[in-house]
């Protein structure tokens, strides 16, 4: 009798479970403490790391500087909180002590504006990196489809930070950004209200947008950035051309026929 | 031949403890999610919105010389006074929601964000909107004053006479 937990076990079979979850089914000793000691918080970093693989011509250091940029995002981000206010009249106002009045509020705020930028800008190299040397094929799948998900994580921190300052400038680019939104058939209306908080950008989508900006969107990067990281090494560690067992046994089988 | 069979259904209509469980357990936490959903949707939905009132008094009509488009920039409204009437028409963009001016040396209205152009009716020129702008409800309060209505849009071409 094909019982939900048939299902279950059929769905851990399929490729796409198996390409994102290493240890695969079975009942023995061996495949439970495989689930247990392939878990993330175990594999964040390698257990080892080549030589080679620290040559800037193997990555370009991409990815690491991606990280270090986000990581200059969250310190000076936290640090503009205390002293920026999510409201209408506010907002604009902080903006401007921030740059004028704060001690180096200026600093940190270009900083974080600097860092922002750097940070799209890495997250395309590093994808293009990744892609025009292969690095997404098999068995590293997965994590060419996190990274496209960082990606979208990254464009949205930049989108709902630019509403922030609540200049002319930042109420014009969301206007015109939702109103893209509403494009979507059948729901897009409901998406702009609900983005929004209403139907024009006023107070409830600054509220939002801060929210999002400063507490979901950040934390969802960071699950994300752990799962990236976990995938890296869980997938054989960095990708070097001719290192990928499967590539280098295809090209032995061509070899030997 | 056919008592064999109806056991045979039987069996298959047969269900076990365990896969009750699992059914019924699969089953509520559906429903739950399904419940989340809903709730998740009415709480990120506004139930009261403190948006500005659709309705703009626009003051005397003296105040409006003929041939004359009068731009509300916090209501984004075009207040106009032509041969035939009054009428007042959206300034804002059906592109993607841009404030149009109105441009006097060229009589036309624009939009900055994309170069939608418009005629002063609000048909539309050239550019990339998708419509023209559209006509709002123009009347005249019993203290004599234009009132638009930014709800309700009318037909071009009906004018307020005064």
């Amino acid at each position: 009798m094909a019982t939900s937990a048939n299902y279950f076990d059929q769905l851990r079979k399929t490729r796409v479970w198996r390409s994102i979850f290493r240890s695969g089914t079975g009942a023995s000793t061996l495949h439970r403490s495989l689930v247990i000691q392939q878990d993330v918080f175990l594999h964040l970093f390698p257990t080892k790391v080549r030589r080679r693989m620290l040559n800037v011509g193997v990555t370009w250091y991409l990815g690491s500087l991606t990280f270090g940029t986000f990581l200059i995002l969250v310190t000076t981000g936290i640090l503009l909180m205390l002293y920026y206010h999510p409201s209408v009249p506010q907002a604009y106002a902080d903006t401007k002590d921030l740059q004028f009045v704060v001690s180096s509020g200026m600093f940190l705020r270009n900083l974080h504006r600097w860092s922002a930028h750097a940070m799209v800008f890495l997250v395309f190299a590093h994808m293009f990196k990744v892609f025009y040397r292969g690095a997404y094929r098999p068995p590293r799948e997965f994590n060419w489809v996190i990274g496209v998900i960082l990606l979208l994580i990254t464009l949205l921190l930049s989108y709902t930070g630019y509403l922030l300052p609540w200049d002319q400038l930042a109420y014009w680019a969301i206007t015109v950004g939702s109103n893209i939104a509403s494009a979507v058939p059948l729901v897009g209306d409901k998406v702009h209200f609900l983005l929004l908080g209403g139907n024009l950008v006023n107070a409830n989508a600054l509220l939002r947008f801060y929210v999002l900006h400063c507490m979901i969107l950040p934390l969802t990067a960071i699950f994300f950035i752990a799962i990236h990281f976990w995938r890296i090494r869980k997938d054989g560690g960095l990708y070097v051309h001719g290192s990928d067992p499967s590539a280098s046994t295809s090209s032995a089988a061509k070899e030997v026929r | 031949m056919p008592e064999e069979k109806k056991t045979e259904e039987q069996e298959t209509r047969e269900i076990d403890r365990r896969s009750f469980f699992v059914k019924l357990g699969l089953g509520s936490l559906s429903i739950a999610t399904a419940g989340t959903a809903v709730f998740a949707y009415q709480f990120l939905s506004p139930s009261v919105l403190y948006e500005p009132s659709p309705i703009i008094n626009a003051g005397k009509p003296e105040g409006y010389p003929l041939d004359s488009v009068t731009l509300d920039v916090n209501s984004g409204i075009y207040i106009i006074h032509a041969k035939e009437g009054f009428f007042s028409l959206s300034a804002v963009c059906t592109h993607l929601g841009c404030l149009t001016a109105w441009k006097p040396e060229l009589g036309i209205v624009a939009c900055p964000c994309h170069g939608s152009k418009f005629r002063r009716d609000g048909e539309k020129i050239e550019g990339p909107a998708p419509k023209p702008l559209p006509w709002y409800r123009v009347w005249l309060s019993d203290e004599g004053d234009l009132m638009v209505d930014r709800s309700t849009t009318v037909r071009s071409q009906q004018f307020l006479r005064v």
